[in-house]
């Protein structure tokens, strides 16, 4: 089996999660390994978030913002 | 959106104006409102009912570039979000047949086929006007040959292939064999400053042409592509340094030309430009594709509504208005805004909105907040020591969710996670009747966490959180999964794994919903006073409008006098008596009984947040202290003092306001007028101040025809780079050319040279046109000053508002907010904003007003729960916070604890910032804590193999 990165996507709410939305109203298709936390703006993003995502085994982490 | 979701604001869409009885305050106004054949309470918009349909048509958002079917939404912003039947492609409609549509939609029965048209009744006190405008038809241009050539486009072509949701996903295609053009002409002025289309200025389309070009470019940096225009006029705020980009960074040509034929090449479909540049060559050069930048005219409904309101429309079809009121119309109560009033942007249009509203508002301020519709409050549940019970309702959305994603595998595997004690399938989670559902399952179930697993929280979160509110929740006990925009939607062919995208994405949504809390919705009360500061044109206009609306204030003037740069102008261009206007304006601030004048007033400090402002200011030796609400920034500018042409060395050279002076005093003998030379982009579009000025190529104009009035025979020069007559100014610009005024261009490479010989003034320029240079002897040398902000670092600092690279105020956002600051209950109007003239300034100080009066009528701020908490145990005062805060919104303060920062709740946005970068982890946000967006990241992690 091919290799499936587990990607954490943490977006700001005001931005890339809004591209993310636009993206689905545009019917944009692309690869389903993102799962996305929404926070308020990436400046909520503590370092303790992605240490913590990398910890419980995710291959790479977006911040979006 | 939010207009649309507004309690407050009911849109009729589809919709004209009959008739209008009545007068001001008590308008009766008929509307008609067209059948839609779609009942757009019931229609959730899932768009099930567009894959039945089998009619196509001309897209007509998409600039009739694709099709779609006769059952639509326009674009997907649309509001009302529902679908529209265009009853002139409907089968039904047309041959009374199909009916798909109906059958598609048997469960909500929202289509409906037989909807008749609706005469609505509506009594008003005011009307806004802000119909905008409609595009200038390039057929009647038959020499471009538009609507024939096949890659001949509209720039709002353009502008619909740029986008990425736009008819070819944001490509630039050729109409004629669908490539990708490589070399571009835009052509400007098409349907613009044309006395056989329309003479006036379009004022945005130079704007827009650098703003396509650029982003074409950003498409493809191989793209080649040429403007070719009459002048560049980006006269905006920020708008010059954008046309610089366009020329340095992003290589686009511009050539100043007269387009002598644009032709058709048939064998490749290319097209062959024409054209004639400044110095009488002759050139040809072939293009792939040509831009046809099209004006702005009224819009095609302009005239029939005018009849119908009886409101005066302008000689170009416009509204209407006075200088000294660009908002009104003729009728009292009628106000307008936007293009309806004159060609604008967006930042104008939104500044006039808001304008117009000031004075809608102030005209009905006796009667404010009888018919506002208060929703009744259902008392809180207590939760406390309960353990989570939550429910969780996963949506199909028609076949959105539930044609991609198997909902019902999601649900069982939903029902297996922790604290979950009731999960269910709702074919549309945000019908109506499904709104009562969850509050029946909310009671049955003891439920005190809810989660919807369905489309996106920035649009239906609000809906839902209202929901489980009525049901006696907190709102903040709400959490929503995005299975659709996130998922079903953009992983339609890979149907299993979107099923599994939406588990994870539900076991996060789930883990976080554990550990929500209630969060206490606070009002903070506002005292309802305004500060303005800065007794101004626009400091003057502000403080009005908010005490025209019975709203207190406090106007502060720095000088001794009232007036500001108004004071030293005479006459405008259109004729009015700014001189009258400045004293009528002093009057009326003086005597109204709701304003307060400080002048000679210097402010020391200013503390506080939105409805809560402390003010201290000293008027010589005596301080005050006043609290108040909102403040709004009206400090203007100044005329620039120049360093170049021998400014200040000869006394013959002098700037457009001394000449101003000079002519509207009679100042002068009839030898300082015989030979008169202008410099424009004196301190404007420099190395030094890169910006526009906005204003002196009127005010030169404006000051050239009057010396012509008052010397027929004297000879007047202007030596300009641009000449930014924007909008109906152009008038002027035709009317000085046809009265003999002498246009010199020259460019950063020819700058004029300015010498004293003999005490005699020499001003040496090339003429392009001649092709050498010219030598005039002028008697007087008038150095068009632009408009220097001053400095106002010290204000900047006491309100920690922002400034922008040039010294002017910035503003929260350049479009959308253009007279808010970030920081809330700060407003911002006239120059202190960004160089304008008169009737912008008015329609500002107006704006900055009706925003400003929006906390102070309501009388208290809604804390928004998403707020920072500060642990005080935990804060040692570091103040890390504090600087780091965006919007003031959090403050280190000192009592017999030490040091403790303090959130300032009421304008708290959210962001977190400060949470982040607390070394001490003593900030919290709420619905973000910490330990909740971590059991979210954890959660993500747990195997999805078992599903």
């Amino acid at each position: 089996m091919s290799f499936e990165p587990k990607i954490l996507g943490i977006l700001c709410n005001w931005c890339a999660y809004a591209g993310g939305d636009l993206a689905g109203v545009s019917r944009i298709q692309y690869p389903p390994n993102m799962k996305v936390v929404r926070v308020m703006c990436t400046g909520r993003v503590d370092p303790e978030f992605v240490i913590e995502g990398f910890l419980v085994g995710c291959d790479g982490i977006w911040v979006g913002g | 959106m939010e207009s649309g979701r507004y309690s407050n604001i009911k849109i009729i869409a589809n919709a004209k104006i009959e008739s209008l009885k009545g007068q001001a305050g008590n308008y009766n106004v008929t509307v008609l409102k067209r059948p839609r054949y779609v009942d757009e309470d019931l229609c959730t918009a899932c768009g099930t009912c567009v894959s039945y349909c089998p009619v196509e048509m001309p897209d007509s958002y998409n600039e009739k570039l694709v099709n779609s079917k006769c059952l639509y939404i326009p674009y997907p912003q649309a509001v009302p979000a529902s679908y529209v039947i265009d009853p002139k492609y409907c089968l039904f409609q047309t041959k009374n047949e199909c009916r798909q549509c109906e059958q598609a939609c048997k469960d909500l029965k929202a289509i409906k086929l037989n909807q008749q048209a609706e005469h609505i009744d509506i009594q008003v006190g005011s009307i806004i006007l802000a119909i905008g405008f409609d595009e200038f038809d390039a057929r009647r241009k038959k020499a471009y040959g538009y609507g024939e050539y096949p890659n001949v486009i509209t720039s709002i072509e353009l502008e619909r292939m740029l986008s990425a949701s736009g008819p070819f996903t944001g490509k630039i295609t050729r109409l004629s064999d669908r490539k990708h053009p490589k070399k571009i002409a835009f052509l400007q002025c098409v349907g613009s400053r044309d006395i056989e289309t329309n003479a006036y200025c379009s004022s945005v389309c130079c704007t827009y042409a650098v703003k396509e070009a650029m982003v074409a470019k950003e498409h493809d940096p191989d793209v080649d592509i040429t403007i070719f225009y009459m002048d560049i006029r980006t006269q905006g705020k920020g708008f010059e340094s954008f046309y610089e980009r366009a020329k340095t960074k992003f290589g686009i040509k511009f050539v100043r030309s007269r387009l002598a034929s644009l032709e058709r090449i048939h064998e490749s479909e290319n097209l062959l430009f024409k054209f004639v540049t400044e110095d009488g060559k002759h050139h040809s050069e072939e293009f792939d594709m040509a831009v046809l930048s099209v004006g702005l005219e009224p819009s095609r409904t302009a005239k029939e509504l005018a009849d119908t309101l009886g409101v005066k429309l302008n000689k170009e079809g416009f509204c209407q208005t006075n200088e000294f009121s660009p908002t009104s119309t003729n009728r009292e109560g009628i106000f307008v805004a936007g293009a309806f009033q004159s060609p604008k942007d967006i930042p104008e249009s939104v500044i006039q909105a808001s304008g117009s509203v000031a004075l809608a508002s102030g005209f009905l301020s006796e009667v404010r907040g009888t018919l506002v519709e208060q929703k009744e409050c259902v008392a809180e549940t207590d939760l406390t020591g309960e353990d989570p019970r939550i429910g969780v309702f996963v949506c199909h959305c028609g076949v959105n969710i539930a044609g991609v994603a198997d909902v019902k595998k999601i649900r069982e595997y939903v029902e297996t996670l922790p604290d979950v004690v009731y999960a269910e399938q709702s074919m549309y989670a945000c019908s109506k009747d499904n709104q009562d559902k969850i509050k029946q399952i909310i009671k049955e179930h003891n439920l005190n966490r809810v989660v919807v697993a369905a489309c996106t929280p920035r649009t239906h979160e609000p809906l839902f959180q209202e929901t489980i509110r009525e049901a006696g929740l907190n709102r903040c006990l709400f959490e929503m999964a995005n299975i659709r925009d996130h998922c079903s939607w953009v992983h339609a062919n890979e149907p299993q794994a979107a099923t599994e995208k939406a588990i994870d994405l539900l076991r996060m949504g789930v883990a976080k919903a554990r550990l929500l809390s209630p969060l206490k919705e606070e009002t903070v009360p506002v005292i309802p006073k305004g500060l303005v500061i800065g007794g101004g044109l626009s400091g003057m206009i502000a403080a009005l409008s908010l005490a025209d609306q019975g709203l207190e204030c406090v106007l502060l003037e720095k000088s001794k006098l009232l007036g500001g740069n108004l004071r030293g102008i005479y006459y405008t261009l259109s004729g009015n008596d700014p001189q009258k206007l400045l004293r009528d304006t002093i009057d009326k601030v003086t005597s109204h009984p709701k304003i307060k004048v400080f002048t000679e007033a210097d402010i020391k400090e200013v503390t506080g947040y939105i409805g809560n402002f402390l003010t201290r200011f000293s008027i010589g030796q005596e301080e005050q202290t006043i609290s108040h609400g909102v403040i709004i920034v009206a400090t203007g500018a100044f005329e620039y003092e120049p360093k170049e042409y021998l400014y200040g060395e000869n006394e013959s050279v002098i700037t457009q306001h001394s000449l101003e002076e000079k002519l509207a005093l009679k100042n002068f003998n009839s030898d300082d007028l015989k030979d008169v030379v202008m410099i424009q982009c004196v301190g404007s579009r420099t190395k030094e101040k890169p910006y526009c000025s906005k204003i002196c190529c009127s005010q030169a104009i404006k000051n050239a025809l009057k010396i012509k009035s008052i010397k027929p025979n004297s000879n007047v020069y202007i030596l300009y780079k641009d000449i930014r007559t924007y909008g109906f100014r152009e008038e002027y610009y035709r009317k000085a050319r046809n009265e003999g005024i002498i246009f010199i261009r020259y460019d950063d490479n020819t700058l004029p040279l300015v010498k004293e010989e003999n005490g005699e003034l020499r001003v040496e320029v090339f003429d392009p046109i001649l092709g050498e240079n010219i030598l005039i002897s002028p008697s007087l040398l008038v150095l068009s000053a632009g408009v220097d902000p001053g400095d106002n670092r010290s204000i900047s600092k006491l309100l920690k508002v922002p400034l922008n690279f040039e010294g002017f105020f910035l503003e929260a956002h350049v479009k959308l907010r253009p007279v808010d600051f970030p920081t809330d209950g700060v407003f911002v109007a006239g120059l202190a904003h960004s160089p304008k003239p008169i009737d912008e300034t008015i329609a500002q100080a107006q704006a900055a007003a009706a925003r400003a009066a929006i906390p102070l009528t309501r009388g208290y701020v809604m804390v928004e729960p998403v707020a920072s908490i500060v642990d005080s145990e935990k804060c040692f005062g570091c103040g890390i916070c504090e600087y780091l805060c965006p919007y003031g919104s959090i403050k280190v303060i000192s009592d017999e604890d030490g040091d403790k920062a303090q959130s300032i709740s009421a304008s708290c946005k959210g962001c977190g910032i400060c949470a982040s970068k607390c070394p001490r982890q003593a900030i919290t946000m709420g619905r973000f804590t910490n330990e909740q967006i971590i059991a979210q990241i954890d959660a993500f992690s747990l195997a999805t193999s078992d599903v």
